[in-house]
C-alpha cells in the first residue's frame, strides 16, 4: 500500500519535472523572449522575491473565496431544506435557481461592483453567486431521494415532519451536499479571482490574486504573472483538499464513497 | 387487553390511487388477537396495500379499518412493520438503528440502551453493536431490522415478504410469543402454510378476498413438519385456491 503510494507520488513528480525541462528546452530552442514566456527559474525567482506581496494577495483571495463559499453553503442548504419540505415552493422557484446557475458571472460582476462598491465584499458576493447553485441542486437531490420505506418507518413511529427532515433527509443528503461543495469550492476561487478583475481593490496596490494579475499584466511582469497563476492553482488545490478532508471526516465510517476500494481494479 | 375486540378488522375496504384502477375492492377481514395470518396472492393483487392500509400509511377510498378498536393512525404505537429489505439508516450504528423507534418516541436513553442491549443479544449481534450497516452481511442486517421491530414491543407485527427476516428469526420463538398478532404478506404457498394459522387468498384485478384456509397444524412448528402428509395436503389445497383465484 505504502509502496504503491510512493510510486504514485514519484510518477506525478516525474511528470512535473519533465514538463519543467521541456519548458526550459523549448525556450532555448525557440528563443522566446522573457516577457512572452519566462523560464521556470525566473518564475521561481519571482515567487521568492515577491513572496510577501504574493502571500498577501493569496490570503485576500482565500478569504473572499472562503467567505463566498461559506455563505453559499449556509444559503444553499437552507434553500434546499425549504425546497425539500415544500413541493410547491420547489416547483415555483426551481427555474429561478437555474438563472443563478446560468448567468455569466463576467456580465454581472460590473453590476455588483456598481451596487456594492469596489472591495472584498463585492468579490465575496460574486464568489457566492457563482458557487451557490451546485449546492442547492445537489443538496435538494439528496434530501428528496430517500428510500420510501425509511420514510414509512419514521411515519410508523409517529415522527414529526421536522424529525423526518432533520433526522432522515438531512443525514441522507450529506454525501450529495459534499458533491455540491466540491464543485462549489473550485467555482468560489474562480469567482473570487474573476470578481477581483473588476472590483479588486478599494486601495491602490492592495488586492487579491485577480487584481494583482491585472496589475502584473499591465506592467508586462510576465514572471510575476506566472507566479500569481501558480498561487491561484495552489489556492484551488488547498480548497479542494480541505473539502476532501471534511468529506472523509464525515463520511468514512458509513458511506461507500469515502472508503478506499477494497478490491483494486485489475488493470 | 380486551380479547373480544379483534386485533384487525377491515369492513368493505376499497382502495384506488387518484384516477388509477381499483386496487382493492370490498375487502372484509377479521383477525383475532394472537392470530398468525398470511395473505397470499399473485403479484399485483394488492397484498402490500393491505398492510399499508392496516398501518395507516395510506387511507382507504371506502370502508373502515380498525386496529384494536382504534383507527390505524392512532394504533401505530402497537404496530411494527418489517420490510422486505432491512431498510437501516446507513449513518447510524447497529445500536442506534435498533433504538431508532424508541428514540423517535422519546424513550429515555438508559431505558433505550437496556432494551437495545437485550434485543441485540436475542438476535446474536451484541458483538457488532457499534458497527455500521455497511460492515454487516445481508442476514445480519435483517436481524438488526427484526430487533428494531421488536424494540417498541409491538402487539401487531406486519411483515411484507418476510423470508429473509424469518430465516434469521427462530420460527419457534415467533409462535411462542402469543402476545403478538402477525400478518405476513407472501406469494409462497409453502411459507404461508408453514407459518400461519390461517391463509387468506386474494384474487387480482381488483384485489378481493377469494378464499380463506385454516391451518390446523400444531404449534410450535418445526422444519420436520414440511415432511408430514397433512402439511402437503394443506399446501395442495391452498395452491388450488390460488390457481382458482388467478382464473377468477
Amino acid at each position: 500500500m505504502l509502496k504503491k503510494r510512493v510510486v504514485t507520488i514519484a510518477n506525478t513528480l516525474g511528470v512535473f519535472l519533465a514538463l519543467l525541462a521541456f519548458w526550459q528546452v523549448a525556450l532555448w530552442v525557440l528563443r522566446v523572449p522573457a516577457y512572452m514566456l519566462p523560464s521556470p527559474a525566473a518564475v521561481a525567482r519571482a515567487v521568492v522575491q515577491r513572496f510577501p506581496l504574493l502571500w498577501d494577495a493569496l490570503l485576500i483571495t482565500a478569504a473572499e473565496s472562503a467567505g463566498g463559499l461559506a455563505a453559499a453553503i449556509v444559503a444553499g442548504v437552507s434553500i434546499a431544506l425549504i425546497f425539500a419540505q415544500f413541493h410547491w415552493v420547489r416547483r415555483t422557484l426551481y427555474p429561478y435557481t437555474l438563472i443563478v446557475q446560468t448567468v455569466p458571472i463576467i456580465a454581472i460582476a460590473p453590476l455588483i461592483l456598481m451596487w456594492i462598491g469596489a472591495g472584498t465584499v463585492s468579490v465575496g458576493v460574486i464568489a457566492f453567486i457563482i458557487s451557490v447553485a451546485p449546492i442547492i441542486f445537489n443538496t435538494t437531490q439528496g434530501l428528496i431521494s430517500v428510500d420510501e420505506n425509511l420514510v414509512h418507518l419514521f411515519l410508523m413511529h409517529n415522527a414529526t415532519p421536522a424529525q423526518i427532515l432533520f433526522r432522515l433527509r438531512l443525514p441522507n443528503a450529506i454525501p450529495s451536499l459534499f458533491v455540491g461543495i466540491r464543485i462549489a469550492s473550485g467555482l468560489a476561487v474562480i469567482g473570487a479571482i474573476t470578481g477581483e478583475l473588476y472590483a479588486g481593490s478599494s486601495r491602490v496596490g492592495q488586492g487579491g490574486l485577480g487584481y494583482t494579475i491585472l496589475y502584473a499584466s499591465s506592467q508586462l511582469q510576465t514572471d510575476y504573472l506566472f507566479a500569481l497563476v501558480l498561487a491561484a492553482i495552489v489556492l484551488g488545490f488547498a480548497f479542494f483538499g480541505a473539502v476532501a478532508f471534511l468529506e472523509w471526516h464525515f463520511l468514512h465510517e458509513w458511506h461507500e464513497s469515502a472508503r478506499p476500494p477494497e478490491v483494486e481494479a485489475e488493470a | 387487553m380486551d380479547r373480544a375486540v379483534p386485533m384487525v378488522e377491515l369492513a368493505g375496504v376499497s382502495k384506488r390511487y387518484a384516477k388509477g384502477p381499483m386496487i382493492l375492492d370490498g375487502i372484509n377481514m377479521k383477525i383475532a388477537k394472537g392470530d398468525f395470518v398470511s395473505i397470499i396472492g399473485p403479484s399485483g393483487c394488492g397484498k402490500s396495500t393491505v398492510l399499508k392500509l392496516i398501518s395507516g400509511l395510506t387511507s382507504p377510498s371506502a370502508g373502515e379499518i380498525r386496529v384494536d378498536g382504534m383507527t390505524p393512525k392512532n394504533a401505530r404505537e402497537t404496530i411494527s412493520y418489517v420490510f422486505q429489505d432491512a431498510t437501516l439508516l446507513p449513518w447510524k450504528t447497529v445500536q442506534q438503528n435498533v433504538g431508532l423507534g424508541l428514540e423517535l418516541e422519546r424513550v429515555a436513553a438508559p431505558t433505550r440502551e437496556k432494551t437495545v442491549a437485550s434485543l441485540l443479544q436475542l438476535v446474536g449481534l451484541s458483538h457488532v453493536g457499534k458497527a455500521f450497516p455497511r460492515e454487516l452481511s445481508g442476514g445480519m442486517k435483517m436481524r438488526v431490522s427484526i430487533a428494531r421491530a421488536l424494540a417498541t414491543q409491538p402487539r401487531l407485527l406486519l411483515m411484507d415478504e418476510p423470508f429473509a427476516a424469518l430465516d434469521e428469526m427462530s420460527r419457534e420463538r415467533l409462535h411462542e410469543e402469543q402476545k403478538w398478532t402477525a400478518i405476513f404478506v407472501t406469494h409462497s404457498v409453502a411459507e404461508a402454510v408453514f407459518l400461519s394459522k390461517r391463509v387468506i387468498v386474494l384474487a387480482p384485478n381488483p384485489g378481493r378476498v377469494h378464499a380463506q384456509f385454516c391451518v390446523p397444524l400444531p404449534v410450535p412448528r418445526t422444519l420436520s413438519l414440511r415432511e408430514e402428509p397433512e402439511y402437503d395436503e394443506i399446501v395442495t389445497k391452498v395452491s388450488r385456491g390460488l390457481r382458482a383465484a388467478l382464473a377468477a
